[in-house]
């Protein structure tokens, strides 16, 4: 018998016994374990308040980006974003730019004017390495906890979000989901059954509180990160 | 071999009279305790959401076989590979295994409980593998060749000045006292090994059986990087772990950072289906999930203490723990600290040697209060004193309930023992602290309460 059969046979074994429905202990509510299809629509009205407007879902987003130092910044054009950019590009003196194929980062590579490193397609480690800004499009933002819902397929595979010291988002405001349970629903619309291989909510630049519990911003991954949303 | 008891019981006393240590340890938990509670009050119903949680994990365990077959079925058609391993033996030669096969020297690991449980990088290491931690915490204790403080905070109990005066030692920096330098000096040392690493071993936060994904909690974007850069991904992880829903995540994915760090949500949540897929730019070229048992389905015959399976490795119950915040995490001698730790760790490694851990408590309840998915935890230490009791018991304490039990169903005889104990008491003076004196580890530390010189009931009698 394999190693598999022998594991489920044993867990198959354990499981002939009921156990006691959760949450019956100590005068917590009882009550049968409802069911998936009951259980899901509620799960939003538990989690963090998040408005029905639009413009307050926004501020959200906003408000949310501040507590987690992500550079948000909700611009009005196309070429105010490019006017920020380059702006951004000077003063950190940019030398090199990755970037993926997108309808929204096809806008602007060649207006940068800077060395690209296009990822589409493969490219050396260390060359990714050496970029000082990996620019990315995402499929949604989720005001709820002021993440960028990131994909292989939506933000050039898996490192060039994650590796350059600066990450920049570009992102249309229609993008913006109200939580989380909006952010899985798109999710299964947009790619169910055939998921990227990877999927990741990134929510706020990388962090680590290891050393006394001392917030210390680009732990490994990026040190900034910048939302640009119009 | 020291008896893990008297280990424990070593570690406890020298630890408790520590007084810069456990500073480190209030502060951290104080830290903790303000950003959970804001957090937590955001949520519109929190116990609501506890709840809910704790019903999908009923059914996930509840049902486990069905979810695993769906699980390890659904990756294997992603393109993933699926091991089973019975024991730590077999998962430590499933991966040397891959490694071997590899030709690989060079292995970089985010933070993986279960390698801290079958004692993965001592059999790396031993075989002559380069394996280097990649959470800054980790990292931390990798270079101090110590265990894990506690299983979300690894390196909580040591000051920046420790960590300063390591990294001199062993990576030729120079000494300072802020924490970010400190950081990026480790940021330096751990970046080349993502880009020259033959493999990457992660852990897994939740597996989701719907959509055969492995799902990765962290902050630090290292787990990130171990998935992405080498040309092979490694994911150990406890049978336990698996989800039905990938919608499931909406709500475990905001509860673990409420419950574990006091964050809306951790900074990456990743979710991983297979190797590098057709059409995209990067990603590694095998996957491998070494699903895990080692005496899980023990716990998972226990139908009474099954939910203790529901945990999500949040570490809530630890921070929240009066016997945590005064002994730390390496009294325990566990790779799981804490409450949580004390409940399973009788099932993983033999009830007899580890039954200490069920006295580890004030039974105040905190933990259970605290925990996102409801595990019943501080009636589960009781439980476990019943089992270890009823299946070894003590000579002397089975006397002493004997004599206990005969002497209170006999009133005019508990009567005169409480005269004679009365009468006696002085005399106890002679004795005290001495071997003789058969309350000394009680007396030790404490003075005994006087008895009585009127029962109660005399009290009673007199008074109507």
């Amino acid at each position: 018998m394999s190693e598999r059969e022998n594991i489920l046979q044993r867990v198959r074994e354990a499981l002939r016994d009921p156990a006691p429905i959760p949450g019956s202990h100590h005068g917590e509510s009882t009550g049968f374990p409802v069911s998936e299809a009951e259980a899901a629509p509620t799960i939003s009205q538990w989690l963090p308040e998040v408005s029905e407007s639009e413009a307050e879902r926004f501020e959200l987003f906003e408000k949310n980006s501040m507590d987690l130092r992500t550079d948000f910044r909700l611009l009005d054009s196309e070429e105010e974003v490019l006017e920020q950019l380059a702006g951004l590009a000077k003063t950190e003196n940019w030398q090199k730019v990755a970037i993926h194929e997108g309808a929204l980062t096809d806008r602007f590579r060649d207006k940068l004017n800077l060395p690209l490193l296009v990822t589409d397609g493969g490219y050396e480690a260390t060359d990714l390495e050496q970029c000082d800004v990996g620019i990315t499009e995402c499929d949604a933002l989720v005001a709820q906890t002021g993440s960028v819902l990131v994909t292989a397929r939506s933000a050039g595979g898996r490192a060039l979000s994650v590796l350059p010291p600066h990450h920049v988002v570009l992102v249309r405001r229609d993008q913006l989901l109200p939580d989380m349970p909006a952010a899985f629903t798109l999710l299964e619309q947009r790619y169910a059954p055939n998921y990227p291989s990877f999927i990741s909510f990134i929510t706020g630049p990388s962090r680590t509180g290891d050393i006394e519990r001392i917030l210390v911003l680009g732990a490994h991954g990026p040190k900034k990160l910048t939302v640009f949303c119009w | 071999m020291i008896a893990p008891s008297t280990q424990f019981k070593q570690d406890a006393i020298r630890i408790t009279g520590d007084d810069q240590r456990l500073n480190l340890i209030h502060t951290g938990m104080k830290k903790y305790e303000a950003s959970r509670g804001v957090r937590q009050s955001a949520f519109k119903d929190w116990q609501s959401a506890r709840q809910t949680a704790a019903e999908i994990k009923w059914d996930a365990i509840n049902h486990l076989d069905t979810h695993l077959v769906e699980f390890a079925d659904k990756l294997e058609a992603n393109g993933a590979k699926v091991h089973w391993a019975s024991n730590a033996q077999q998962a430590r030669d499933i991966i040397m295994g891959i490694v071997r096969d590899k030709g690989a020297r060079s292995i970089v690991k985010s933070k993986v409980m279960t390698g801290e449980e079958i004692h993965l990088n001592q059999a790396l290491e031993k075989e002559g593998y380069d394996v280097v931690e990649s959470d800054l915490g980790e990292y931390i204790v990798q270079l101090r060749h110590e265990e894990p403080y506690h299983f979300v905070f690894p390196a909580m109990h040591l000051a920046r000045g420790e960590i300063s005066d390591l990294f001199e030692r062993e990576l030729g920096s120079a000494p300072t006292d802020n924490p970010e330098e400190l950081t990026m000096i480790a940021r330096r040392a751990i970046r080349e090994k993502y880009i020259t690493a033959d493999i990457g071993i992660s852990g897994a936060n939740f597996g989701v059986a719907e959509t055969g994904m492995i799902s990765i909690t962290e902050n630090e974007g290292n787990a990130r990087l171990t998935c992405a850069m080498p040309n092979v991904h490694i994911s150990l992880m406890g049978i336990e772990k698996v989800l039905p829903k990938l919608r499931d995540l909406a709500i475990f994915l905001p509860m673990l950072a409420t419950a574990g760090s006091g964050q809306a949500l951790t900074g990456y949540n990743s979710m991983y289906r297979g190797p590098r897929a057709e059409g995209e730019s990067d990603g590694p070229e095998e996957f491998h999930v070494v699903l895990l048992d080692n005496r899980r389905t023990e716990l998972l015959a226990d139908p009474e203490q099954r939910d203790a399976l529901h945990c999500i490795r949040c570490g809530a119950c630890l921070n929240v723990c009066p016997i945590y915040r005064n002994i730390g995490g390496h009294a325990y001698g566990t790779t799981y600290q804490g409450p949580i730790g004390s409940v399973i760790t009788p099932h993983l490694r033999g009830l007899q040697d580890w039954k200490h851990l069920s006295g580890a408590s004030s039974l105040c309840g905190a933990c259970t209060q605290t925990c996102p998915v409801k595990i019943n935890l501080h009636e589960h230490l009781l439980q476990n004193r019943r089992n270890a009791s009823s299946e070894k018991p003590v000579w002397w304490e089975k006397i002493a309930f004997k004599l206990a039990g005969f002497a209170m169903n006999r009133p005019a005889l508990f009567q005169l023992g409480l005269k004679v104990a009365h009468l006696a008491q002085p005399l106890h003076g002679l004795v005290k602290g001495s071997v003789l004196d058969p309350a000394r580890a009680w007396t030790k530390t404490r003075e005994l309460p006087e008895v009585a010189g009127e029962s109660f009931r005399d009290y009673w009698k007199k008074r109507s």
